[in-house]
């Protein structure tokens, strides 16, 4: 089998397993008094420490969620609802279109419900959001931006975005700005504190940390609404009784993930490369979504448009011969739609159909690279003959 | 391609399965025999519910998520395809396009004609499978001459064969209906898929029209087509009450009428005639429905078409009996008188002829004659 879908997810670390389970039958809940609390929340400070220093932040500017999702809604959400409260005129909302859902569907609800005006910031054929164009939005009238929001890096086409300078426009005007890194957290140097955003999200399953834990980074002078209202765990960002075993082995990995980044970049983007040459090979037509350039990408992203090809019938093929990928965005019923990635880099929908992302990971070997070199050739040529339905 | 669905090797197999128990059942058996299935639920309604950005929801989660199920319990691979442009293109707009214009259509054999066995029988073949399954309840059988035969499903109760009167020759190639040749009640594959664990061992069955989700046919057509109010009349033209479509009559419908004068004879009065171009409904009593001949054009043949006049039993609408007639293609139409008087005959149904259980043809009605009257 040929797994090339890290980032849906990526297999535990070992460590990280380790640690899951260590915890999973120590008692104690991390806000209780008693010596079994104190144990409990003694993990839960070290862990924290560990991903604050794995992430350049500090300790307190580690609030712990239960994953992606939740990070971008609680900032997205609460920072529009806290942004708002302090001045009524603050209703205008910027995003890049290219986010993932967890944002985009945020910051459209925030406009459905709440009187946000939503402005999506254009962005180039590689999804890139430039720092003169968030400089321009926000100085139309710097006066009514709650706040804006753009990914580290895509998920599906890997384009990284200058997070750096968009983050200096951001504060020239006092706006916060949020960066959903989950894909880039393990693979670019994240550091919060360099970054200078007001707001981060980072997710354990996608860097060999458990399902169901997250964080948002949170710069301390900011308190979003929350989301969630209960007995005031995190800040009272976030209430509810911390996983501690997640959190521990989140934390585990973390710690892995910035210790190993530069080898994966090194090591996984030399594999990534070979992956693209060889699919070109096979595929002279394909077409390489995203920055070409090693730089401008996720060293593990490899985002292909094979025209004439519809991407569910690549997966199909695939899948049959036990290679895993997947093609963009999917609804609830499962059903392939055009990427609203793919859309807002100007590709034209029919093409954006025939799309298949190739994620590796720390488990990738050349074996993987090789199954997909064999394939994706006749795969292509037969889902041609399919056509588009 | 030669490779037929009838040939004891393992075939490449994809299972339409609706969510529904005959489906999950027949994809079931096809994987017991050896097969190597793979399950595709066809997502056939758009239905923008949402605000989420490029997804289109789709009214037909829970459908999906049963089929699934049942895709995990057996054991195979499953996808869920998007082919809701084309059933609205081919099935959708069809319907109310034959009802716009008078006539009483069977959506499940257009779907049937053009999406099961044309849209995704040719992706499947496409993609290197040799067959489409699915839970119909039919036979097709492999004549020693290499060529296929549909026939009626060995349970005559349960036959479907009807609605895949139109399937030609090629369809038939690549079509496999795992429950056809098995005498079973409906209570009886229930119990299969318990056996099974499959869950949809529990599931009420479907509506007949799966795009009206409520039942309300009328109501769908009014919707789409709007209220348009005209006259019901009686034969000789006199006024009896208002419609508010003409579109929402079947050619022998009885209930529904809403006219306030009994008729003076004090019987029943069915529905004779539709005319969208005056939007008259003409009603009358049970014996003006009687029809010794029809015509029907685009028909279709299971094998070669007939040279001469023959002798069939027909079957007129889904869930209708069998009638003696006489048939003969004349010039494309067919023409076909009946041994007795029928009542009842929609133009816009399917005629499908059959020699004793084997499907011969079908033909979409076109015109009725009457047995008291003048063409309908």
């Amino acid at each position: 089998m040929a797994y090339l879908d890290h980032a849906a997810t990526t297999p535990m670390l070992p460590e990280a397993v380790e640690a899951l389970t260590a915890h999973l039958s120590v008692t104690g809940n991390a806000s209780s008094l008693h010596a079994s609390g104190r144990r409990a929340r003694r993990t839960v400070e070290e862990a924290r420490e560990t991903l604050a220093e794995a992430l350049g932040a500090r300790p307190s500017e580690v609030v712990l969620t239960s994953g992606g999702t939740e990070a971008d809604n609680l900032a997205v959400k609460g920072l529009y609802w806290a942004r708002r409260d302090a001045d009524p005129a603050r209703t205008r909302v910027l995003a890049s279109p290219v986010e993932h859902h967890a944002v985009l569907d945020a910051v459209h609800w925030l406009g459905e419900h709440e009187g946000a005006t939503v402005e999506y910031l254009p962005v180039d054929a590689y999804g890139r959001v430039r720092p003169e164009t968030l400089r321009e939005a926000i100085a139309r009238d710097p006066g009514d931006v709650a706040l804006a929001t753009v990914m580290w890096a895509n998920n599906e086409i890997g384009t990284i975005m200058p997070v750096r300078e968009l983050a200096d426009v951001a504060a020239e005007f006092d706006v916060p700005l949020h960066a959903d890194a989950v894909q880039a957290f393990g693979q670019l140097p994240v550091d919060f504190a360099a970054s200078g955003l007001a707001a981060m999200t980072v997710s354990g399953h996608k860097i060999g940390g458990p399902y169901g834990i997250g964080a948002l980074l949170l710069g301390r002078e900011y308190a979003p609404v929350p989301v969630l209202h209960g007995g005031g765990q995190e800040r009272h960002v976030r209430s509810g009784t911390l996983d501690v075993p997640a959190v521990a082995s989140f934390a585990v990995a973390g710690r892995l993930a910035a210790e190993q980044r530069e080898w994966f970049a090194r090591e996984i983007g030399a594999l990534r490369d070979d992956l693209v040459e060889a699919v070109r090979a096979a595929v002279p037509d394909a077409i390489l979504g995203g920055d070409p350039t090693p730089g401008g990408r996720l060293p593990a992203n490899a985002h292909f448009t094979f025209p004439g090809c519809e991407g569910d019938s690549l997966l199909l093929l695939l899948d049959a011969q036990g290679i895993e990928c997947s093609t963009g965005s999917a609804c609830t019923a499962g059903v392939a739609q055009p990427s609203h990635v793919l859309l807002a880099t100007g590709t034209d929908p029919d093409l954006a159909r025939g799309t298949l992302r190739f994620s590796l990971g720390h488990t990738s070997t050349e074996a993987d690279v090789e199954a997909l070199a064999k394939a994706i050739g006749p795969a292509v040529e037969r889902a041609r003959a399919a056509g588009l339905s | 391609m030669t490779d037929t669905p009838q040939r004891t090797r393992p075939l490449r197999v994809l299972a339409a399965m609706s969510g529904g128990v005959d489906s999950a059942v027949a994809a079931a058996r096809a994987a017991e025999a050896g097969h190597d299935v793979t399950g595709v639920h066809l997502a056939l309604s758009a239905n923008p519910q949402s605000f989420r950005t490029g997804a289109r929801g789709c009214c037909t989660i829970e459908d999906s998520r049963d089929a699934r199920r049942a895709a995990d319990v057996i054991g195979i691979p499953f996808y869920v395809w998007d082919l809701a442009d084309r059933f609205r293109e081919d099935v959708v707009e069809d319907f109310v396009a034959e009802y716009e214009a008078g006539r009483t259509p069977n959506p499940c054999l257009r779907c049937n004609e053009k999406i099961k066995f044309a849209a995704l029988l040719d992706k499947a073949l496409a993609l290197g499978f040799d067959a489409v399954c699915t839970g119909h309840y039919a036979q097709v059988i492999l004549r020693e001459d290499g060529t296929r035969e549909l026939h009626r499903a060995s349970d005559m109760a349960k036959d479907q064969s009807y609605v895949l009167g139109v399937l030609d020759d090629r369809q038939l190639a690549h079509a496999m209906f795992p429950l056809g040749d098995t005498v079973t009640t409906k209570d009886e594959i229930r119990a299969e898929a318990e056996r099974r664990g499959l869950a949809v061992a529990k599931k009420p069955d479907s509506h007949d029209i799966c795009f009206i989700a409520d039942g309300d046919t009328q109501g769908f057509l009014a919707k789409r087509l709007g209220k348009a109010e005209g006259d019901i009349v009686d034969e000789a033209g006199n006024r009896l009450g208002t419609h508010e479509g003409a579109y929402g009559y079947t050619i022998g419908q009885r209930k529904g009428l809403r006219i306030g004068t009994p008729a003076p004879d004090g019987k029943p009065r069915y529905v004779l005639d539709i005319s969208p171009v005056d939007n008259t409904v003409t009603v009358g009593p049970a014996e003006a429905l009687d029809v010794d001949a029809l015509s029907a054009v685009k028909p279709r043949w299971c094998g070669t078409a007939p040279t001469g006049p023959g002798t069939y039993t027909a079957q007129l609408r889904a869930h209708g009996g069998e009638t003696e007639v006489r048939a003969e293609l004349v010039d494309g139409t067919l023409e076909v008188t009946f041994t007795e008087p029928v009542r009842g005959v929609a133009p816009g149904q399917a005629i499908v002829l059959y020699d004793g259980t084997r499907v011969v043809g079908s033909a979409t009605i076109a015109s009725t004659k009457r047995a008291t009257a003048g063409a309908a």
